[in-house]
């Protein structure tokens, strides 16, 4: 399979090479990928159009019923909108720590390793075990509630749909606590590439943490992030059994309303339009990430 | 560095240490506690009355042994396969520039956005022409298509920063380009194959929802119990997470190291 | 760990991995105890999920049904529902007895083999005609077997009772003395309130306006839907909810809230109730839903088992069917999982605590003066859950939202008609049996 060999051209870097491309020797090339998109295409092509032909098609032929049955949903606004602002909340949130967190494992911190495996343990943690997890922690008369009683503080409704703040909080809380380990490893993945030579030689020149940081590593981790962070992105907006777990549907999100279209009102239809939809914000958030990457040059030589 | 830079840098990693471990305690200990102290308000946050009751009637249901070895089977299974398809093009994709690559990266991530529902159950029809519904077999491939999209993007960003010039220099000394992939590149990409690894077995572990419906009878564990617990009261539901999520940490336990290996014997 | 024991331990992983698709050979492990082998017969069902009911009936099936080896399949409606409709529509059907609520199997009865031999076969069993006659899915041959029922009735821990109203009697609420209770309870209770519904998501709470708060209050569920009464009843409601725990919002059953003691009073199925009393059954109370203006609504829950069209082995599934509804069998599930018997089978006097209190409640209800049965929707098919959840909607936007009443119940009237205009059904109990079945 690997017969064809690394003959062809390098690439300068990121997911989008910028400038022009020199050629490779395609055949080696596609040999490689071949495989994957033959398994691919055999799994995903066929549910893929048989679910875009059932949001569409009705007992009577084609019709846009389903898709009017969604919209009108009082659910589906409301999913809409919070799928989106988690989103927004979430990824910067998740990146700003799973960075943070990599970099103080680089400082070679005492109990390193220790650190680094509870680190990576959540990654081990299905959504629904994460979900139960910290409804323990959030609902009423749960651990957070016990250690306020402790403390002498009142209990408070954390998960009531009355505060939608603190629900939406607990919300956050518990997906960064679960997710972040995800980019935390790519993250760390990464650095192991980055010499510490081009840091420490850096550093000799004067620069400051905060320089080293900007301009040695990130740039050096640019590839990784990039896939972190589309990869991420399209399973926060795939996520939605801790949001289920901790408010029920008080705080509906798109995929919790295709199960909950697909399995509680057994409309097929409906639920694979609301796919669509996820899968169009998907597509939407993956292309502007990639014109986003692309404006800003490469730094891998 | 400072002293008090080095003092925050413990500071730092023992505040993440708490956020990240404390959930898990909490699970450990309600998961070992008797039912009746987890109806007590406020809870017990110390290990006082301590009970392996559920857990010990969670451990008996049916399938139990049965699910951990479908578990087992299909998560390395996934693994190995998911590699054997994803390295190559994850290689290509680093090494290449092609035309259709960035297409390709991206109807590759897209087809994570569907929702699982609505793959599997057009898969499930398709297995049962194929003989492969209720097999290990069946479930392996689903979770193997579901992991792919991580494979090929995190080995290829790996790759891309393997030095290539290593790899040219083993060819040019006469090594086959194979020889020069295993000998050269695969020892430095080891991390990313490892954190690859990572999540498609962690993934395989906790897919639920297609493995329940491409399967009867040969569940996986996840499949077996955590539906069911859903429905069981509060002290099930935590012994059945925490039983779900040990294998899942010795299973971490063992690929971190490669993960880590390029810091050498630094970190313990 | 050092760097030299690297390439050792890479190897044995390595092996491990190789080696895992040849202990799959055999294409994976039963989990369901039978072997799923040529002989067995599965089970599939949506109902006993909570893992000590699903191993207390798997211990019942290993008892009762002796003559053949049967593999219990507990699986989520949602699975349960996809996996029936994918085998039968693919033509490979795996199952050989499919065991869920009416309106469960009412969805597939196109799928569902005609059991009126079997019906036949069992007539000392004493079904009662009501529920042959829902087990005929709006056709006209048998489709399932009755195989358990239940309801819903109100659990009352007695400390709640210092608190209800002068000359109330709990064993006969009306609505009214419901809320005047919950609302005294709440401020006894410093502001917090004592009664709840089970309004999560895996929740039933949208039984309680079907089949309890609407026919009370209207005498129907969907001709009156958007009438003044209806406006009454949801107004009510929305007081009602004032005095409502708001964690209802996130309970799938009562059980464990009553049991915690987060509320005192709880309104959820039968089988949802029993393990709040379980453990000291003499603190508490189970007692019939309450009454409205028009009468005492209640909703009967009815399971039942049948056998899926192409269904391997269906001689044996027979079997397995009649061995479940023998009056020992019937006993057992009610002793241990508190469903009730459906057939002629005597109720015995030593059952367990809870189940006895849920027993007696039932039974009250059932044969309360006033009393206005609701039957499950016949013939809505895959639309039931839709219509369940016009239902919540209303809940959602008139109690959760504070919408007005009269826009709310139009806007999902409209919503309601248009299923029921798509589906021209009957109207079934308690609404009159006026064809097409539509909101007035």
């Amino acid at each position: 399979m690997l017969a064809a060999g690394p003959r062809g051209q390098p690439v300068p870097g990121g997911l989008m090479p910028p400038g022009a491309r020199r050629r490779g020797r395609p055949p080696a090339a596609l040999l490689l990928i071949a495989p994957s998109i033959v398994f691919m295409a055999a799994l995903f092509l066929w549910p893929l159009v048989a679910g875009v032909t059932q949001a569409f098609t009705g007992p009577g032929g084609p019709t846009t019923a389903y898709v009017r049955r969604m919209a009108d949903d009082p659910y589906f606004w409301d999913a809409t909108r919070n799928t989106a602002l988690l989103i927004v909340v979430l990824i910067p949130l998740q990146f700003a720590l799973a960075l943070a967190m990599a970099l103080l494992l680089r400082q070679r911190p005492r109990f390193a390793g220790l650190h680094f495996y509870i680190w990576v343990v959540p990654l081990a943690i299905s959504d629904l075990a994460a979900g139960l997890v910290w409804l323990s922690v959030f609902t009423d008369r749960g651990y957070l509630n016990s250690v306020l009683d402790h403390l002498g503080a009142g209990p408070y409704a954390w998960l009531s749909f009355e505060n939608p703040s603190t629900m939406f909080l607990a919300v956050v809380v518990a997906e960064l606590w679960r997710a972040t380990s995800m980019v935390f490893v790519i993250v760390v993945a990464g650095l192991q590439n980055v010499p510490r030579d081009y840091d420490e030689a850096a550093a000799v020149f004067g620069a400051t943490y905060r320089q080293r940081v900007r301009h040695v590593l990130l740039p050096q981790l640019r590839p990784s992030l990039q896939v972190a962070l589309i990869l991420r992105t399209i399973l926060a907006l795939e996520a939605f059994a801790v949001a289920q777990a901790l408010t029920g549907r008080n705080f509906p999100l798109l995929v919790g309303e295709t199960y909950q279209w697909y399995y509680q009102l057994q409309n097929p239809n409906v639920a694979t339009a609301i796919a669509l939809v996820v899968l169009a914000l998907s597509i939407v958030a993956a292309v502007g990430y990639l014109r986003l990457m692309r404006g800003q040059p490469g730094m891998h030589g | 560095m400072s002293r008090r830079g080095g003092l925050l840098v413990q500071l730092g990693c023992i505040a993440v240490t708490l956020f990240m471990g404390v959930p898990l305690y909490l699970i450990a200990l309600a998961a070992l506690s008797s039912r009746e102290s987890l109806n007590r308000f406020p809870l017990p946050l110390l290990p006082t009355s301590l009970s392996g009751e559920t857990m010990s009637t969670f451990l008996r249901s049916t399938g139990i042994v049965g699910g951990l070895i479908n578990s087992v089977t299909v998560g390395l299974g996934t693994v190995a396969l998911s590699l054997a398809v994803g390295l190559p093009a994850g290689y290509a994709l680093a090494r290449y520039a092609f035309r259709g690559r960035d297409p390709y990266q991206l109807a590759l991530l897209l087809t994570r956005a569907l929702p699982i529902v609505v793959l599997s159950v057009p898969l499930a029809r398709i297995f049962l022409d194929t003989g492969l519904y209720d097999t290990s077999y069946g479930v392996t491939l689903l979770h193997t298509a579901l992991a792919l999209p991580t494979t090929i993007l995190i080995t290829s960003a790996i790759f891309l920063g393997v030095s290539r010039e290593q790899e040219e220099a083993a060819m040019i000394f006469g090594a086959s380009p194979l020889r020069a992939f295993v000998r050269v590149v695969l020892p430095q990409a080891l991390p990313g194959i490892a954190a690859s690894a990572m999540f498609t077995f962690v993934l395989s572990w906790n897919e639920v929802l297609g493995a329940s419906i491409l399967t009867l009878n040969r569940r996986t564990l996840p499949a077996q119990v955590l539906a069911t617990l859903a429905d069981s009261p509060l002290a099930f539901r935590f012994a059945g997470g925490l039983a779900l999520v040990l294998p899942a940490l010795v299973f971490i336990a063992v690929v971190r190291r490669y993960l880590l290996n390029m810091w050498g014997t630094t970190l313990r | 760990m050092t760097h030299r024991s690297g390439p050792i331990s890479r190897r044995a992983l390595l092996a491990g991995i190789a080696a895992a698709p040849v202990l799959g050979a055999c294409g994976g492990v039963s989990t369901t105890g039978s072997g799923g082998g040529a002989g067995s017969i599965t089970l599939m069902s949506n109902q006993f999920s909570p893992v000590e009911e699903k191993q207390r009936f798997e211990r019942i099936l290993q008892e009762r049904v002796t003559g053949e080896k049967v593999a219990f399949n507990q699986v989520e409606t949602g699975i349960f529902a996809s996996t029936l409709q994918t085998q039968a529509d693919a033509g490979k059907v795996r199952i050989s007895v499919a065991g869920a609520l009416h309106g469960d199997l009412a969805p597939h009865a196109s799928r569902l083999t005609d059991l009126d031999d079997v019906l036949a076969s069992l007539s000392d069993r004493g079904f009662a005609e009501e529920l042959t006659g829902l087990a005929k899915l709006g056709g006209s041959t048998t489709k399932y077997i009755p195989w358990m029922q239940a309801s819903y009735v109100l659990a009352v821990h007695k400390k709640a009772l210092q608190w209800l109203p002068p000359g109330a009697d709990v064993q006969r609420l009306t609505y009214d003395q419901l809320l005047t209770w919950t609302t005294a309870a709440r401020q006894a209770n410093g502001g917090k309130p004592v009664f709840g519904i089970p309004a999560g998501v895996k929740g039933l709470y949208h039984r309680f306006f079907q089949g309890f708060l609407l026919p009370s209050f209207t005498g129907g569920q969907i001709t009156t839907f958007r009438g003044p009464d209806a406006v009454t009843a949801w107004e009510y409601m929305k007081q009602l909810w004032a005095q409502t725990a708001r964690a209802s919002t996130t309970y799938d059953n009562l059980q464990e809230p009553l049991q915690r003691g987060e509320v005192l009073i709880g309104f959820d199925h039968v089988a949802r109730l029993v393990g709040a009393p379980a453990g000291r059954p003499d603190d508490w109370l189970m007692v019939p839903a309450p009454s409205g203006p028009k009468g005492l609504g209640y909703m009967l829950v009815l399971a039942g088992l049948a056998i899926p069209a192409g269904a391997p082995e269906p001689a044996k599934a027979k079997n397995v069917i009649r061995a479940l509804t023998t009056p020992e069998a019937q006993i057992d599930v009610l002793r241990q999982n508190a469903f009730f018997p459906v057939t002629n089978a005597a109720v015995p006097g030593d059952l367990p605590g809870a189940v006895a209190l849920a027993e007696a409640a039932v039974k009250a209800q059932r044969e309360a003066p006033g009393a206005i049965l609701s039957l499950p929707p016949v013939g809505l098919g895959a639309r039931d859950g839709e219509v369940g959840q016009i239902f919540k909607n209303c809940f959602k936007e008139i109690c959760l939202d504070g919408r007005p009443v009269r826009q709310v119940l139009d806007a999902q009237a409209r919503e309601l008609d248009r299923i029921l205009g798509e589906l021209r059904i009957p109207c079934w109990r308690p609404d009159p049996a006026g064809n097409p079945c539509r909101v007035a």
